[in-house]
């Protein structure tokens, strides 16, 4: 773990300020990474997480050929692996629990088996066809503001028009201000982030995700200008990005240092402090 | 030592960069080691006075370059008279090579003037580097939708040109990597980095296409610098494969084109 924290230092040209960072990633899959088993794949993100100093990521939806799944057993196979990865690595790495409001039912029983009774401490990436501010997400939300524990929510802004279900950060909103005591992250803040940004901007329950799109300049510049630092969260969408293109973002981005170690990790661990205490888990 | 074989100089066009001012764009690239970067202008994409953006580009890194920028031209083929822009980029520019944005000056890859470019720019040893698209499509501005430039016609092209050197920017992942490996394999056809992703990207690119043929690429400003640099890092490269990415094939390259000697351009 030394060597985590040393490499993350270095990467973030924080040597000097002599703090060590710990950077937690929030938003991670085990698709399209190589091996042929939950814990090979999870044993190859291990490698390359100490190489660019990620100490621990939050990994969800496994490594399903289908974006979106439509049956409980897809979700429930999804689940397992993650839970296998998590097992075989179990100081680097947290469970994510992935549902769909299309299938109500079988997210509730799927919340008490991977969260409540399970090692899983978060809920998402939540990826379906269905958008998130259907009624079905109610139920969802409410069980996550009554256990303290945080939703990530895919979203986009695409500019060519998203996808039937796809959500977008006004969705998010949406849901986030019928539950003001939720926590809810948007996974992509839009993508089209100049968007995104504003859309979330007045809605403080809402959080800014970093992943899953181009480290174009100014990003998170312009989060932490808008939100306020403690509303901005790193993680990268690995297997489909690296580690690398989304660090970058943080990294390379003209805010303090201080700015920079919320990003890459305080606020994560801040929102997660409820469910990992209660579940007797270290902070 | 780094050469950066993708750096832009002057204004994005649809928000303001960090270190869009040379100054900074300089002491950004001194700071991480890069001893050398090929630099051309987002002024290229949509002025239509070239002759006047590669002046500029050429004052820029003389008066600001320090030894590390190294001017590419923009050549717009579908501009009247666009064989005098070659020209004056290497007799009185002295730049060792040009750069192509087909998307954005609007012709494709089977347009004749495209073939005409490549051999006049092949007759005078010029680099060609051609930018494969500049921004992710789902984000652009509503009224300038650019998709990325279509490659199929590429490998014919390449193999009906000898002598040519052509580098790939902005290798866009929207593409199939099999259209990609066809043209690296059709001649002496380059890419770089800077749009790599997944896990440990460059290291399982380098598993499908000669290690040759693999430049650093940051697209800075435009993308933070860090992302290249961590790419490499996260690819746990051993020292010889890092150093073949970092500098020693793009020196091989620039060295094979024949027409750079950086003197020319310091003068």
């Amino acid at each position: 773990m030394a060597l985590v924290q040393a490499k993350a230092t270095e990467a973030t040209g924080a040597a000097d300020s002599g703090e060590i960072l710990r950077i937690w990633d929030q938003h991670s899959h085990l698709a399209a990474i190589p091996g042929d088993t939950p814990e090979e794949r999870m044993a190859f993100l291990v490698k390359c997480m100490d190489r660019v100093g990620v100490e621990r990521l939050i990994l969800s939806q496994g490594y399903s050929d289908d974006q979106h799944p439509n049956t409980s057993e897809q979700f429930r196979l999804e689940n397992d692996r993650v839970m296998r990865a998590v097992r075989a690595f179990p100081d680097r790495a947290y469970g994510s629990v992935y549902m769909s409001p299309a299938l109500l039912d079988f997210s509730m029983q799927e919340l008490k088996r991977c969260v409540l009774d399970g090692p899983m401490v978060m809920i998402g990436e939540i990826e379906a066809d269905a958008r998130c501010n259907v009624p079905a997400m109610d139920p969802i939300a409410e069980w996550a503001v009554a256990n303290n524990v945080i939703i990530l929510q895919h979203e986009w802004i695409n500019a060519r028009g998203n996808q039937p279900g796809e959500s977008t950060p006004f969705d998010v909103v949406e849901l986030a201000q019928r539950h003001p005591k939720l926590q809810i992250v948007c996974a992509h803040t839009g993508g089209n982030w100049e968007l995104g940004i504003r859309a979330i901007r007045a809605t403080k329950n809402v959080y800014c995700g970093l992943a899953g799109s181009d480290p174009t300049s100014g990003y998170v510049e312009m989060a932490v200008r808008e939100l306020g630092a403690e509303r901005v969260i790193y993680g990268s969408d690995v297997g489909g990005r690296s580690f690398a293109s989304q660090v970058a973002k943080v990294v390379g981005a003209n805010i303090s240092e201080a700015e920079k170690r919320l990003i890459l990790g305080g606020n994560l661990r801040r929102l997660l402090t409820p469910v990992l205490q209660k579940k007797g888990y270290k902070v | 030592m780094i050469v950066d074989t993708n750096v832009y100089l002057s204004r994005w066009p649809f928000r303001r960069l960090a270190s869009d001012e040379p100054e900074a764009l300089v002491a950004k690239l001194r700071e991480r080691n890069v001893e050398q970067a090929w630099a051309g202008s987002f002024d290229g994409l949509l002025h239509r006075d070239i002759a006047g953006v590669n002046i500029r580009l050429a004052q820029v890194c003389r008066d600001f370059g320090h030894e590390i920028l190294v001017p590419f031209g923009s050549i717009n083929p579908k501009l009247p008279d666009w064989q005098e822009d070659v020209r004056r980029c290497q007799e009185e520019h002295k730049m060792p090579g040009i750069r192509l944005h087909p998307n954005y000056h609007g012709y494709t890859l089977d347009d004749p003037v495209f073939a005409e470019l490549l051999k006049l720019a092949t007759t005078r040893q010029l680099i060609v580097q051609l930018a494969i698209c500049m921004e992710d499509v789902r984000t652009q501005h509503p009224l300038m939708r650019v998709p990325p430039v279509d490659i199929v016609p590429l490998a014919t092209v390449v193999k009906n040109r000898p002598g040519l050197r052509l580098e790939l920017l902005n290798c866009t992942s929207n593409i199939d990597r099999e259209q990609y490996e066809s043209v690296l394999g059709a001649g002496d056809v380059y890419t770089e980095i800077s749009m790599l992703e997944g896990v440990a990207g460059v290291a399982r690119y380098i598993r499908t296409v000669p290690l040759s043929r693999v430049l650093f690429g940051s697209y800075y400003p435009y993308f933070d610098f860090e992302s290249a640099l961590l790419k490499m890092r996260e690819s746990g490269l051993d020292e010889t494969t890092q150093k073949a990415i970092f500098a020693d094939n793009a020196r091989r390259l620039v060295g094979a084109a024949g027409s750079f000697d950086r003197q020319d351009v310091q003068q």
